[in-house]
């Protein structure tokens, strides 16, 4: 099975390690992601407000080159897959905007490309069952929380991965591989996103708000999906640890470098020395590696 | 040659200020026919109608026209003033030359108007040329009524009913009367005990010779119309001889099998052959069939074993009973929109987040605490509560677009109860805003603050989480612009009031509409509250949007008595604007029987003298035909013709035009 693949820029810059284990992971089960031949930057912080036409132009681009490449596209990072599939809902539903955003890049696009997320791959065409079966190196005893943010889930409208509030398909892949899950309040919250450029302070407070209460919930790893969350929890780490009393820090990783692990794919390729934390003294404490 | 009047009508400046009456009447007096023309400032004023009375009498006029307001106005007045100066009532005919005419030409020289008000008023003399007299229909009206729904609504409606002395069927699904406020601990603003004041209600409906209980019952079919319906109703299996059942509760006792309660909402548990709660009406239990091992396997019967009359059996099957009825009325209640729609509120997923009528048991004397306030969890006394208001209500996103009206005063309500029930205990609200209009409400909100402690917070909810044994509580206070987060014991969330699953079933059974949101229509929302367009079928109570008790009553009340007005002569008389069928020329296509919106056309059949069905013709049944003309365009061989409004006389109106 292949399957067009968006990867977007960050995945082709300092997220190569989401990249290159989500590829990895998926040889081992079985399919493979096939980089568009031509794509271009989602658009990513362009908002997707109902009048600002300009911003659809940049990922209806994406989307009309995917659609020469087949009927699906998927794509890993949250803010890629977010903007890709609201763009997609709109070049679909509205006739008036679909003309203006075609005439625009001089395509004829009409939205009937199908945008799933690697979670979605593994759920619905993989199956968590067949992923359970795959599992060489079980993460046994690694209590892991699960770190959705906000773009992997909302709008619930427009996204519909899973429940906007009480989603768990993160869980349900986790437990697959054989790891503990843990629930914590702060999952669907924000890391805060863009204002580690201008108000690190709003990012210290909220990130630190989803590590501490995933390692108060008993957490010893924490799983992501995005690039900007990755980066904002990585960065706030240290001064979290500072201000907060009794808070000594957890490892976070992308939830592609926890499968390839998982599947028993070399430890070396998992690009886990890129992370900012160290996830190697848990592995090596649960007797993983 | 028929001899015409013409009224025309300045009605002050409303009329005269753009249409010339005079000239109109003028204008009239040229027409063939016409003998008797006048304008004047107030027709429907009385010497107005003593000009028309009189103008009647002096020149033998055999028709009459008003060029005034619209029929809906004074069609009657002046129809009655024409029958009290000797002529048939529908030889009178109104030309609407106000809201169609003078109130939308602005043209102060009044040409337009003028002109228009001579063309309308010729269209309706060509018409009334050819009117026929015509007589009131006069149907029998069956006095007895059917109330569906025991809730306080319907059970204020039957007692009124029957006080006014007449019989009343009053049809329950649950094996009780009672409806949601027998669930209701004390109840604002008076906080007296929702028990007492209903129970006895409930009592005397059931003492009450002229009320007919059929619990644990539900409307299958209706037929007819107003004063003459026909009513299938199911009676459902109880397992339990009604008669002979004294309700000394053995039979509970001994049953050794337990479920949920449905009365309780899960926060306890029932045996299954039960009562819903002790008070029920009436006191007779129910064997809950499909968890019955007796029922289902053949296993068991203690029951029958303890029942000292002997009472229970297992082979009882439901009954349908048909009554013949002249009115009905619906109320048929509410229900509250589920909660596990709100993840983020985490209700069903953490046992002590509960909802508001769950709270009305903890707090209740009969409830399943002894009205002691003890979370399910754990059964601890929670020392700080957060309540919740607007879940689901006035979100349009996730719930519904109103305003459940009662949540506000009830969460007040409820503040109050838990801290004179728990000293000490902090109460939290989390309100979007105060909607307390109503006698003495604004007053309760304050006690309930200024009193009683309750802290209000402006803002939503955003998450709600369980961390070492309490409920964590994450929201906004828009007021100081601040992020909250509150530790408590307990949640209570004020959910949305819904109407009841299976309303618009129910609705298209009876033939009467209802809304979006699945409540029913009334005739009109401010002038016909508890009328809905299908003559004869009243409503009372939240099964039509939500409303608190005293709203309730006051529309079993209100319906009650228009059910009496109704039953207050033997025959009530109807316009006879319905449609005839030519049975010369019908050939039983059945194109009006499908296209008629009140199913008023029945099937009729010609017989021979042998007894043979040689013909079949369409028959308009004439007390539920609206006049509505529907099927009339639908006719392809032109059998059906309106009177008042036949095809010749609208022709002919339109021909004069
Ligand atoms: C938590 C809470 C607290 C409240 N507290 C107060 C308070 O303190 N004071 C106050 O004034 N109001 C209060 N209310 C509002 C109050 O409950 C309602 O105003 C009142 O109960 C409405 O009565 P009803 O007869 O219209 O409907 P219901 O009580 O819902 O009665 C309807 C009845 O019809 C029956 N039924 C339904 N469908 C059928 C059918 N198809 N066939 C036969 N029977 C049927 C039902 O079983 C039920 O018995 C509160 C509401 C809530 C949710
Ligand atoms: S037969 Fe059914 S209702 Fe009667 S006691 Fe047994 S379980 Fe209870
Ligand atoms: S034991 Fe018999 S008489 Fe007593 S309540 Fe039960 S059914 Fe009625």
């Amino acid at each position: 099975m292949k399957i067009p693949y968006y990867p977007g820029c960050t995945l082709n810059t300092v997220a190569k390690h989401f990249d290159a284990s989500a590829r990895d992971a998926a040889v081992s089960m079985g399919f493979e992601m096939e980089e568009l031949a031509q794509w271009n930057c989602c658009g990513a912080t362009f908002p997707l407000t109902p009048d600002n036409l300009i911003g659809l132009t940049a990922p209806a681009k994406v989307l009309s080159n995917a659609r020469k490449a087949g009927d699906t596209l998927t794509t890993l990072c949250s803010v890629c897959y977010n903007v890709l599939k609201r763009t997609n809902k709109v070049m679909k539903d509205s006739k008036e905007k679909r003309a203006v955003v075609n005439g625009f890049i001089e395509e004829e696009y009409d939205g009937s490309l199908n945008i799933i997320h690697y979670l979605e791959v593994l759920r619905d065409r993989v199956g968590f069952v067949k992923v359970k079966e795959a599992v060489k190196r079980p993460l046994k005893g690694v209590k892991a929380g699960c770190y959705y943010g906000c773009m992997l889930l909302r709008p619930f409208e427009d996204i519909g991965i899973d429940n906007a509030e009480r989603p768990t398909v993160f869980e349900d892949l986790l437990r697959a591989l054989g790891a503990e899950v843990v629930d914590f309040p702060n999952k669907i919250e924000c890391c805060g996103a863009h204002l580690a450029m201008n108000n690190e302070d709003v990012v210290v407070r909220l990130s630190g708000n989803v590590m501490t209460s995933a390692v108060g919930m008993g957490a010893e790893l924490i799983v992501t999906s995005c690039p900007l969350c990755q980066y904002n929890l990585e960065k706030s780490q240290p001064k979290v640890s500072e201000r907060t009393a009794g808070y000594a820090g957890v490892p976070i990783a992308y939830f592609t470098q926890i499968l390839g692990l998982a599947l028993g794919q070399p430890v070396e390729g998992l690009g886990f020395e890129k992370n900012a934390t160290d996830i190697m003294p848990l592995l090596q404490k649960k007797g993983i590696v | 040659m028929p001899r015409i009047g013409v009224f025309v009508c300045q009605c002050g400046n409303n009329i005269a200020s753009t249409v010339d009456t005079k000239k109109v009447a003028g204008e009239m007096s040229k027409l063939p026919g016409v003998v008797f023309t006048c304008d004047y400032k107030f027709m429907c004023s009385s010497p107005g109608q003593e000009m028309l009375k009189q103008a009647i009498k002096e020149n033998k006029l055999d028709g009459v026209i008003v060029s005034a307001c619209s029929p809906h106005m004074h069609e009657k007045t002046f129809r009655k003033a024409s029958e009290a100066a000797g002529l048939n009532p529908y030889q009178c005919e109104i030309t609407n030359i106000r809201e169609q005419c003078s109130w939308v030409h602005h043209d102060k020289t009044r040409a337009t108007g003028t002109v228009k008000s001579i063309d309308l008023t010729r269209m309706t003399i060509e018409r009334l040329k050819r009117n026929k007299p015509l007589k009131k229909i006069k149907i029998p009206v069956r006095k007895k009524a059917l109330v569906i729904g025991g809730g306080i609504a319907g059970i204020q409606a039957a007692l009124d009913i029957a006080e006014g002395g007449r019989d009343v069927i009053l049809v329950e699904k649950e094996p009780s009367i009672g409806g949601n406020m027998a669930r209701l601990s004390e109840t604002f603003p008076t906080m007296d005990c929702s028990q007492c004041i209903l129970t006895p209600k409930m009592v005397e409906a059931e003492l009450n010779e002229r009320i007919t209980l059929y619990t644990y019952s539900e409307v299958e079919k209706v037929d007819g119309y107003i004063g003459n319906f026909t009513v299938q109703i199911r009676r459902k299996s109880k397992y339990v001889d009604e008669d002979r059942c004294t309700g000394c509760g053995e039979c509970i006792e001994k049953c050794p099998f337990k479920v949920e309660s449905q009365f309780e909402l899960n926060l306890t548990k029932r045996k299954v052959i039960y009562t819903p709660f002790p008070q029920s009406v009436p006191n007779v239990p129910v064997i809950d069939a499909p968890n019955c091992p007796k029922i289902q396997k053949d296993k068991c019967g203690a029951c029958a074993i303890a029942c000292g009359p002997k009472c229970i059996d297992f082979k009882m099957q439901d009954k349908i009973v048909t009554e013949e009825v002249g009115a009905i009325v619906v109320a048929t209640g509410y229900q509250l929109m589920p909660n596990e729609r709100f993840g983020e509120y985490g209700y069903g997923r953490i046992k002590d987040v509960i909802s508001g009528m769950q709270f009305e048991r903890l707090a209740s004397s009969s409830g399943p605490t002894g009205g002691e306030i003890r979370r399910p969890s754990d059964g601890k006394v929670p020392q700080s509560v957060v309540f919740i208001q607007c879940v689901g209500s006035r979100d349009e996103k996730k719930g519904v677009s109103y305003c459940s009206k009662v949540c506000c005063m009830y969460t007040a309500k409820h503040t109050m109860l838990y801290s004179h029930k728990v000293h000490g205990g902090q109460a939290y609200v989390f309100y979007m805003d105060i909607r307390s209009g109503g006698k003495r409400y604004e007053e309760f909100v304050r006690k309930a603050i200024e009193h009683d402690n309750a802290m209000y917070l402006r803002g939503r909810v955003s998450r709600v989480y369980e961390k070492d044994g309490r409920v964590v509580v994450q929201g906004a206070d828009t007021l100081s612009g601040s992020q909250v987060e509150i530790e408590a014991d307990m949640v209570v969330l004020a959910t949305a009031i819904v109407s009841r699953e299976g309303a618009d079933t129910l609705a298209q059974r009876l033939g009467i509409g209802y809304d979006k949101d699945k409540f029913y229509n009334e005739y009109h929302p401010k002038l016909r509250p508890v009328e809905t367009v299908t003559a004869g079928i009243f409503l009372a109570g939240t099964c039509m949007g939500p409303m608190d008790i005293p709203e309730s009553v006051a529309q079993g009340s209100a319906a009650a008595s228009k059910v009496l007005a109704l039953f207050s002569a033997d025959e009530m008389a109807r316009e006879p604007i319905t449609s005839v069928v030519n049975r010369a020329t019908c050939n039983a296509c059945w194109d009006c029987l499908t296209a008629c919106p009140y199913s008023a056309i029945e099937r009729e059949s010609v017989k021979d003298r042998q007894g043979n069905i040689v013909r079949w013709l369409a028959k308009v049944n004439e007390g539920v035909c609206q006049g509505c003309g529907v099927c009339v365009a639908a006719c392809r061989s032109k059998s059906i013709d309106l009177r008042g409004y036949t095809d010749e006389q609208v022709y002919a109106a339109i021909n004069a035009f």
